[in-house]
């Protein structure tokens, strides 16, 4: 028996679906094991139909997207989150340390027509979530295990390894040591195959907080390499800045400074 | 296991002396007995081991400056092939692999069908490693050929070894051979033996292998005068600022369960696994089972792990580690004290690259010195 599949997005860059439909070939051996419902980016429309699993891309940041994501919750069996936006709310949730209504009039014509909620917000802040795949994007590995163990009937098994450890055992050597290159491997977890370090530079946290991390140490070796407070806020609030650890680090280091617009 | 209860210079008087306009002979004389030549040389910002295509590859004129959380190649003031003294690297990645597959798996209509991997194993020979390397490298003989189960793909590698070793002409700042027994000087487990000196070295043979590629190069009686500079770089190298307490009184670390010291070495300690990944005798490995999806073939793949990580105190629905300080307490008892239970010496050999590689600059010795209330540095 197939899996049925629903991929819904919420507010987002779509990237992670496109992690599903860049996989040429393999596509094709996934579509044995799936049989896609909803998905808008490959041409299907059919929101509604309950499905065995539900992938759901983007944060929670307008009324509208919090109505369909609680219609997804009604209709799936298991719902998994799908990349960085959906599981800790993304990007655009530094707007959440910002004024919704300045940067609303500095932007938009007519801001009056913008309805949107003062957060972005993850999902699992407002239905129950069965998995989370974190990565921005997720990778089309994720993406196969958690198919693969699900129409196995097993639950999939959640990795929340350091980077580091990808990083050495592929043998790169240590960009933090030799470059003092700020690198936030050691807080966050692997899923690229520390991909950055690969290429000389340090880690961006693309995959979001790791297995117990240690923030306050990486911060105050950050310092010590000679990152000032602003500049360490700006490593912690990249990509999950919603994230409870990465938050920690935001409020230790300074409120992020936005130019606000009067 | 040969035991080093302290540093003296052993120079020994049947050492030949190699001009250095000879060195690429030894290269191909290794080549020519049908080895893969693995040496030193630099890649990202470090010295690495890797296949060497020929000497002109080796960091001639390089030298690292190492401290806690720092390393730096810089130039050397002698041009020098083996000027410095550690990368990240020994042995372990070519032997212990990051990743092993250990089986493979297929479904076909008669069932799951069962393949061994294909093996990368053959004759390789190492040019360039020290006494510290070797001695890790005997240790993990210990763990992964000695014990009830040997490892079938670390064993198929080792006994395809040649080392060409190098006694070290100095010293790292993160360097203490000394005082593990382990160094400056290789004296055992070598093919061949070097000492660099300015124009050229002091080549010793060990074993029949070892004697009949030195035979094969055109050597020259040694002088006085350069056993003597082999013998004055042998205890420039001997001269460490880092000392590991004894052994004895290593294992006395297990009285310090309680010590409120690991919890703050806890505060900095990032529990990321690089000092376990550099240490040339950490063994642990976990392992994953990894599925093709197109093809279906299956693999069970034994990768590192660390017993940083929070699966590795995972066991029976229960982490027996939850907090850091307790990881840091177990690689510590284990590594310096519990080691000499299992393999009657401990597992540390002085390397310091735990202390170097350490993104958070926690130095080993200074932490076990300061529990022990010994004076250190």
């Amino acid at each position: 028996m197939a899996l049925t599949v629903a991929v819904h997005k919420l507010t987002s860059c779509s990237g992670c679906q496109l992690a599903f439909l860049n996989q040429g070939p393999a596509l094709l051996s996934l579509m044995e094991k799936v049989t896609f419902v909803h998905f808008i980016e490959a041409g299907l429309y059919d929101p509604n139909t309950p499905v065995d699993l539900a992938l759901v891309e983007g944060s929670v940041t307008t009324k509208d997207d919090l109505e369909r994501l609680k219609q997804v919750r009604a209709h799936c069996r298991y719902l998994v989150t799908m990349g960085a936006c959906a599981t800790s709310g993304g990007v655009q949730a530094l707007r959440n340390m910002a004024n919704v209504d300045v940067w609303k009039r500095a932007v938009y014509a007519r801001p009056d027509f913008i309805d949107t909620l003062a957060d972005s917000t993850p999902v699992a802040e407002h239905v129950k979530v069965d998995f989370e795949l974190w990565g921005c994007p997720v990778t089309q590995a994720q993406l196969d295990q958690l198919i693969l163990q699900l129409s196995r009937g097993v639950l999939p098994k959640d990795d929340a390894e350091k980077v580091c450890m990808a990083c050495k055992r592929a043998q790169q050597v240590c960009v933090m040591v030799t470059r003092q290159e700020p690198c936030m491997g050691p807080v966050v977890r692997t899923g690229c195959g520390a991909l950055c370090p690969s290429f000389g530079r340090g880690c961006y946290g693309c995959f979001g907080p790791s297995e117990q991390p240690n923030g306050d140490s990486l911060a105050n070796r950050f310092a010590g390499l000679g990152l000032q407070p602003e500049e360490i806020v700006q490593r912690f609030a990249g990509i999950h800045s919603h994230t409870p650890s990465h938050q920690a680090q935001i409020k230790r280091w300074q409120q992020l400074i936005v130019k606000e617009i009067e | 296991m040969p035991s080093r209860p302290g540093y003296s210079s052993t120079v020994a008087m049947d050492k030949v002396y190699l001009p250095r306009g000879s060195l690429g002979e030894l290269y191909q004389a290794l080549v020519d007995e049908g080895y893969e030549v693995i040496g030193p040389q630099e890649q990202q910002d470090a010295i690495v081991f890797a296949p060497l295509s020929g000497i002109e590859q080796l960091p001639w004129g390089r030298q690292e400056f190492t401290a806690p959380g720092q390393y730096r190649l810089d130039n050397a003031s002698e041009q020098r092939a083996f000027h410095w003294n550690t990368g990240p690297q020994s042995f372990k990645p070519w032997l212990f692999k990051p990743q092993q597959v250990m089986w493979l798996g297929q479904e076909t209509d008669d069932g799951i069908v069962f393949k061994a991997p294909v093996s990368d194993a053959k004759p390789r020979a190492f040019i360039g490693v020290r006494s510290c390397d070797i001695a890790a490298l005997y240790l993990q003989d210990q763990h992964f050929m000695h014990g009830p189960h040997p490892d079938p793909w670390y064993s198929e590698q080792r006994r395809q070894l040649c080392i060409v070793a190098v006694n070290c002409s100095r010293a790292a700042d993160t360097c203490f051979c000394v005082s593990t027994g382990d160094g400056p000087e290789a004296t055992y487990g070598y093919d061949l033996l070097l000492d660099e000196l300015d124009d050229g070295y002091l080549v010793q043979a060990k074993g029949e292998r070892g004697n009949r590629i030195l035979a094969t190069l055109p050597t020259q009686g040694a002088t006085p005068l350069q056993q003597r500079h082999a013998e004055e770089q042998l205890a420039r190298a001997a001269r460490q600022s880092r000392q590991m307490p004894d052994a004895d009184t290593l294992k006395s670390l297990v009285e310090h369960l309680s010590d409120e010291q690991w919890l703050r070495i806890a505060e900095r300690c990032l529990a990321c696994g690089n000092c376990t990944s550099v240490c040339p005798t950490c063994f642990c490995s976990k392992q994953e089972a990894e599925q093709d999806l197109v093809s279906g073939e299956h693999q069970q793949v034994r990768v590192w792990d660390s017993c940083f990580s929070e699966q590795h105190g995972h066991i029976a629905g229960k982490n027996i580690r939850g907090e850091v300080s307790q990881r840091y307490r177990q690689w510590v008892l284990h590594k310096l004290a519990t080691w000499q239970d299992q393999y009657q010496r401990s597992g540390c050999v002085g390397c310091g690259r735990c202390i170097s590689w350490c993104p958070a600059a926690i130095d080993l010795v200074e932490e076990v010195n300061l529990m022990l209330g010994s004076r250190h540095d």
